[in-house]
């Protein structure tokens, strides 16, 4: 039972970072929609727009992460998710299409109308984007996915009460952290007038969404009563007060100008809303599929848990040196090496590369063995090896 | 065929051809993508590494404004990722909901890979100023290793849909899985694998190299042009002709594990010995017709003997095979002949290069440079129609069909026409970003060189690195 839980454990985890990370580059993108006019509007886009630049890609594969440990894990789970909630799904996607495009095309953009345009559509996508991803989890937080083909309905099963709810919740959230993490990077770079704007829009933020979270709840209760209950009794419970405590700290801790701990506290609360509505349904996935019904079979499990072990292992480090060095300052231009040229052409290299290519079509196509293959294989590498190292240094030294 | 029950109940899906084409129009946009993210980092890392040994600024400028593309150019490549991962539970949920234990695992560290080279390359891109030049070289060697880990779990995904091992069937239901076998414990991996690999600094390198060719032709012809020529030109180039050995042993692989689809590769109808290899022609009642046929040839090919048995498409029912054989054949034919082509020039530009010691003079041979760009990418689809068209009806071979891996879920033309909408926007988008990036002159390098001004327009779209104002 345990190792059947564990990877919904690692993708709770991955909706919980995506949530968090993903969601501050959504919000990022609203809060360009609502920047309001003039040279203040603009700086604010402008400020939103950077504090994306060197992480964007990777917080947007936690989505990913996410999509694939499930399918490995609960492939039956995943697969009735995806046909029943295809439309919200594919708006996602297309949302997911739309961001990022305008948002490589950003740095393109030269007039000020262009910026504009592109951003506008940065920030329609921005929200789109989480609402869907809302809706689709509010969908299946709400019972409205039954296991098989596309057996839920394709438009009641997500525009309801509950799936809307999560969906607002979710852009709202989004649009909280984006506020958070913005004022907290203005407010390590010194832009005291910046980080205030943040800090109000913060506050503005998170007082709607404590609003939107607590209207959920009412929602819930009336269309979800058994989501309800559960999320109202035991350890869900305890959870959700860890969720209102931590939201509120934030709140606190934002007024009090402390950014850095707000952006932790905050996460937490956002974690511990995905946490309790985990416990509360534990241990059904969908509507009569529990998690041990869904769960692949045993070396399956294994064989994910130790490659998302070892890929955390890879991975977080890999991350800290990202964050550590965007946030490192420029290093003073130092005076280069200067020598000659790197490579020798040696006459040998050409009629070594013939000689490979040749091994390369004995082994390779010639022969028919397993191990034959491997050297032909490793002989045409060296081909393509030898045969650049007699061309390429002749040509550019040669050429200066 | 094997009996087995399906995860998920399978579904009558009028669109089936329009599910397939979704699938096959976001594969065509990543594809590419993908060429680039293994390939050019190789490059852009050479060039870099030339820049720190020699101290010449023209290799630091060249890999900075390279090194840009890089990162535009997998940014879309994780919009184009992130659609495919989608579209394995949109499109086809049956398929995940019933092997996705089985095959799973594959996309679970192809995203982990993804990950990694997100990082690094964010590193490699934000780092130019941040980091000693050695360490910033080094950063480089993430984004090399996981470009090829990435491909690598991709592709042993689709061997194993080629020839699917590492479970069994017991009273019709998936168990006894075994996903490590099932991915890498498959001995026709490796060719499709190599082959793959082989085909991005194929498509990248006559791209890129193309981009500047253009730009002599257009009479912008410096040492900085010379150098962003050279190299790529040189990689693609002998690439060229190992991928045909490499194609060679990838059929015979297919020859021996899915001997219907390389009837379909070769129109071939009735199980023949000694079979005949037809260039060019159409097949139809049975035959290629108008074709120019060559004795033997084929079964010489396949199994290196003058009469060695081929099977052909008559030896299963036909609601087995592809129905499309004309799609399949005239694909492969397409990928041999164009991928023949770009060997041949290969071939001649090393042999001038050693000989001659020096680059073609004729205009023509830049002609054909410009032209081997498109041409590889067309080579790179049509290797994968053929592949992927040729598995049909199967989406696991022989074991599971396309219709049974299908979306219950109607709308599905309607979601088409947006998917082609959208990526029809992406691609203006994309040609747009890389003009306006090959005519920004390049700023902030503090050893770099200045632009010579009045060059003529921007490079062509793909890869506009080559811009003619970076001399």
């Amino acid at each position: 039972m345990f190792l059947q839980t564990l990877p919904l454990v690692f993708v709770l985890a991955g909706v919980v970072l995506y949530t968090v990370l993903g969601g501050a580059d959504f919000g990022a993108g609203i809060w360009q929609l609502l920047s309001g006019p003039g040279e203040h509007g603009e700086r604010i886009r402008e400020h939103a727009h950077e504090s994306m630049g060197p992480v964007w890609e990777a917080n947007h594969v936690w989505l990913i992460f996410v999509l694939t440990v499930t399918w490995t894990s609960y492939p039956v789970f995943f697969g009735s998710i995806a046909s029943t909630l295809s439309i919200p799904l594919f708006i996602a996607g297309l949302g997911i299409i739309l961001r990022g495009a305008s948002y490589a095309l950003r740095s393109g953009a030269a007039s000020g109308r262009e910026t504009l345009m592109v951003d506008g559509a940065f920030s329609i996508a921005s929200l789109v984007t989480p609402f869907a991803l809302g809706c689709t989890a509010g969908a299946i937080a709400a019972e409205r996915v039954p296991v098989g083909n596309a057996l839920g309905h394709p438009f009641s099963s997500w525009l309801s009460p509950v799936p809307l709810m999560v969906g607002a919740l979710a852009v709202c959230f989004s649009v909280y952290m984006a506020a958070i993490f913005l004022a907290a990077d203005e407010h390590r770079t010194g832009d005291r007038e910046m980080a205030d704007s943040f800090r109000l829009r913060a506050l503005v933020a998170g007082t709607v969404a404590g609003a939107v979270s607590i209207a959920a709840l009412v929602v819930v209760h009336a269309d979800a009563h058994s989501l309800y209950t559960g999320l109202v009794h035991g350890g869900a419970l305890a959870v959700m007060i860890v969720s209102i405590v931590a939201g509120l700290t934030t709140l606190g801790l934002v007024w009090a100008r402390v950014f850095e701990p707000a952006r932790v506290t905050g996460a937490i609360a956002v974690a511990a809303v995905i946490a309790a509505w985990a416990i509360a349904r534990h241990p059904v996935l969908l509507p009569g599929l529990t998690i041990a019904q869904a769960a692949a079979s045993h070396d399956t499990l294994v064989t994910v848990v130790v490659a998302v072990v070892a890929g955390g292992v890879l991975l977080f480090p890999s991350l800290a040196l990202l964050f550590t060095i965007t946030f490192r300052g420029a290093r003073t231009a130092e005076a280069q090496a200067t020598g000659g040229f790197p490579l020798r052409a040696t006459p040998t290299a050409p009629r070594l590369a013939v000689v490979l290519f040749i091994v390369g079509l004995g082994m390779l196509n010639a022969a028919n063995a397993g191990w034959c293959h491997i050297i032909g294989v490793i002989a045409l590498f060296g081909f393509v090896i030898a045969g650049f190292t007699a061309i390429v240094p002749r040509a550019l030294a040669g050429d200066s | 065929m094997l009996a087995f029950a399906l995860a998920l109940a399978p579904v009558h899906q009028k669109y089936l051809l329009e599910a397939r084409q979704m699938q096959a129009l976001s594969f065509t946009v990543h594809i590419p993508l993908v060429c680039f993210g293994i390939a050019f980092p190789v490059m852009v890392m050479f060039v870099e590494w030339l820049g720190i040994r020699t101290g010449d600024p023209l290799y630091r400028t060249l890999a900075r404004r390279w090194s840009r593309i890089v990162v535009a150019l997998f940014a879309v490549g994780v919009i184009t990722g992130t659609i495919l991962s989608f579209e394995m539970g949109l499109l086809w949920p049956n398929f995940t909901a019933t092997f996705g234990s089985v095959f799973g695992l594959g996309f679970a560290i192809e995203g982990f890979s993804f990950f990694l080279e997100a990082i690094f390359i964010g590193i490699y891109a934000y780092g130019w100023n941040k980091l000693s030049p050695r360490m910033h070289l080094l950063a480089g060697i993430p984004v090399v290793i996981t470009g090829f880990t990435g491909s690598l779990m991709v592709i042993a995904v689709n061997a194993w849909m080629n020839h699917p091992t590492g479970f069994q069937l017991h009273g019709g239901k998936v168990s006894h899985v075994n996903p490590l076998g099932a991915l890498f414990g498959n001995p026709y991996l490796w060719s499709e694998l190599i082959h793959m690999y082989v085909a991005a600094y194929m498509v990248t390198g006559f791209i890129v190299a193309g981009c500047y060719a253009f730009a002599k032709l257009r009479g912008n012809w410096t040492r900085y042009h010379r150098v962003a020529l050279t190299i790529p030109l040189t990689i693609a180039c002998l690439a060229s002709p190992m991928q045909l050995l490499v194609g060679d042993w990838l059929a015979r692989d297919v020859a021996v594990s899915q001997p219907v689809k390389l009837a379909a590769f070769e129109g071939l109808y009735p199980t023949t010995n000694g079979a005949d290899e037809h260039i060019l022609g159409w097949y139809t009642d049975h035959q290629v017709k108008d074709g120019i046929a060559f004795p033997h040839l084929l079964s010489l090919l396949a199994f290196h003997s003058w009469n060695a048995k081929i099977i052909g498409l008559q030896s299963v029912p036909a609601n087995d095979r592809p129905s499309a054989i004309n799609v399949v054949r005239i694909s492969f034919q397409i990928m041999v002949l164009v991928g023949s082509a770009l060997a041949a020039l290969g071939v001649l530009y090393l042999f001038v290069r050693w000989r001659r010691r020096r680059l073609p003079d004729t205009p023509w041979f830049y002609r054909g440079v410009v032209l081997a760009g498109p041409a590889a990418f067309v080579c790179l689809i049509a290797g994968w129609v053929t592949t992927e068209v040729g598995r049909q009806p199967w989406v696991v071979y022989r074991v599971m069909r396309t219709s049974q891996a299908v979306t219950g879920a109607g709308g599905i033309p309607v979601g088409y026409g947006a998917l082609v909408a959208a990526y029809a926007a992406v691609a203006i988008a994309v040609v747009w970003i890389l003009r306006r990036l090959a005519r920004k002159p390049l700023e902030l390098d503090p050893v770099g060189i200045v632009p010579t001004p009045g060059s003529a327009g921007p490079g062509p779209p793909p890869a506009g690195g080559g811009s003619p104002q970076a001399a």
